[in-house]
């Protein structure tokens, strides 16, 4: 198994959301770093831009549709491993909370449902340290789909897992795909330690759930902000 | 040796269909290939920048085409995917050492994917201009992990033949020289802060790589060609191992140089 980042002895702690698209998490990260920061928190939500080099490749798979599973797969490899050494790293060595949407198990879940080897796929992800607490939001299958699919019709080729061939239809294949991706994550809750929240409650609910987590989890009071005159 | 007969003025050699053997993968290997398919043949060629890598893969396309084997080329960079995007991150040196060792892995998987494999498939001869050996040697020597690497290139077809041209790295840099008019920043391996002269740096490099393709020859077995001889001499040995390869035999004598 391994290890977090404060069994790593950084200073900083990492905070993971996961779940399908159309759960809620991205609200609930969003909330919870507004949270923080009003607490005067050292916080620091990931927003990954990726580099302009692994962007251009992974368009350009995309877009000519170069990929196959092993190719997808490293392709995002290589895109986390420049936002983990360039991004993640410095900001846990420097201290920070740091709030990630989405972290490794994305890939987990998504590269072995297109066929790739688990062990193979974990393997790639070994450099990397597991988040100190990962907030798993478990919705219904229909709830989330239904979320995505009123709000963004358009669905992209590799989004919509076309490429795996489930089904000529979009929507379908989608659909197909999203389930076994959620039967992906269930299967990792255990073995990963996923705090799981149940992505059917109001929103409220949740963040006063996800707040208690974090506070039974992490001593917020070490990452205070330093009062730096003329800062805030 | 098989005779060549002379007919009409054009001398015929019977062509040889290469006999199939079982493949593997060295770990789990790419999903849905069927291994069973894959008629041609894989044949490696490693060594440094200057140890006479090209002239010799040049050289072994004329003869096998000649023989009538068709053939198909690799080399790292070469990937539809990602070698634009690679050779900029080589000359801004701008990506850290996990995120440059996974895109040159996108680049081998693309065109393991998309040119070896289905080159195999159609029974041809697949040269590779460097294989995986040089990109675990040069991660092996920046202190990545051992077991990570073989996990990543898990996904490679294990070749038929690897030859490994040795050349010194004293005989590398005179090499060098007479090609290019400086040396490279990265053969050199200048990243690793060896030494600020660049001279001293590629010695201290292409040492350390040399002693890490020779750790690795004893996992994978690798043929070392001794690459300080004629370019004739060296494409003499390559052809006799080839031909063994191909016809399953054991590798014929050398005709001149034997008791050497």
């Amino acid at each position: 198994m391994a290890k977090t980042f404060a069994e790593l002895s950084f200073p900083g702690r990492l905070i993971a959301v996961e779940g399908l698209d159309g759960s809620g998490k991205s609200t609930q990260i969003y909330l919870l770093k507004r949270w923080l920061e009003q607490q005067g928190l050292k916080v620091f939500f990931s927003e990954w831009n990726s580099s302009d080099l692994v962007k251009s490749a992974t368009s350009k798979g995309k877009k000519r549709e170069l990929l196959t599973p092993t190719t997808f797969s490293l392709i995002h490899a290589t895109d986390f491993a420049d936002r983990y050494e360039r991004q993640l790293v410095p900001l846990l060595r420097a201290g920070y909370l740091v709030l990630c949407d989405r972290y490794i198990f994305t890939a987990f879940a998504r590269d072995t449902v297109r066929g790739c080897p688990p062990e193979w796929v974990r393997g790639l992800y070994n450099f990397a340290a597991h988040p100190d607490l990962t907030f798993f939001f478990k919705a219904q299958l229909e709830v989330s789909l239904q979320r995505i699919l009123d709000g963004r019709p358009q669905l992209k080729y590799f989004e919509a897992g076309m490429d795996m061939r489930l089904s000529a239809d979009p929507y379908e294949s989608f659909r197909i795909f999203q389930g076994r991706i959620l039967e992906q994550y269930l299967g990792m809750s255990t073995e990963f330690n996923f705090s799981v929240i149940d992505a059917n409650q109001p929103i409220e609910s949740q963040q006063s759930l996800v707040r208690e987590l974090l506070m039974a989890r992490i001593d917020l009071s070490l990452f205070a902000a330093p009062n730096v005159k003329g800062v805030r | 040796m098989r005779k060549a007969r002379q007919k009409n003025g054009v001398a015929t050699r019977p062509i040889v269909v290469p006999r199939p053997t079982p493949r593997r993968f060295y770990g789990h290997g790419i999903p849905n290939v069927d291994r069973n398919r894959l008629a041609g043949k894989l044949i490696v060629v490693e060594g440094a920048d200057g140890s006479g890598r090209s002239t010799q893969i040049a050289r072994l396309r004329d003869w096998l085409e000649g023989c009538g084997h068709a053939t198909v080329q690799v080399g790292l960079k070469r990937s539809t995917l990602v070698s634009e995007e690679l050779d900029q991150a080589q000359n801004g040196n701008i990506l850290s050492r996990t995120t440059l060792s996974l895109f040159y892995a996108t680049d081998f998987a693309d065109q393991l994917e998309n040119i070896i494999l289905p080159g195999l498939k159609a029974g041809f001869m697949v040269l590779a201009d460097r294989y995986i050996y040089t990109l675990m040697a040069r991660d092996l020597v920046r202190g990545m992990d051992e077991a990570w690497l073989k996990n990543l290139y898990g996904i490679a077809l294990i070749p038929d033949a690897v030859f490994y041209l040795n050349v010194s790295p004293e005989q590398l840099v005179q090499r060098n020289f007479s090609k290019n008019q400086a040396l490279d920043y990265w053969e050199s391996g200048m990243d690793l802060g060896l030494s600020r002269e660049m001279f001293d740096s590629f010695l201290k490099y292409q040492s350390l790589m040399a002693n890490q393709f020779q750790r690795l020859q004893s996992i994978y077995g690798f043929h070392i060609i001794e690459g300080n001889r004629s370019p004739e001499q060296i494409s003499a040995e390559l052809k006799r191992k080839v031909e063994a390869v191909l016809t399953g035999k054991r590798e014929a004598e050398p005709e001149s140089e034997a008791g050497s």
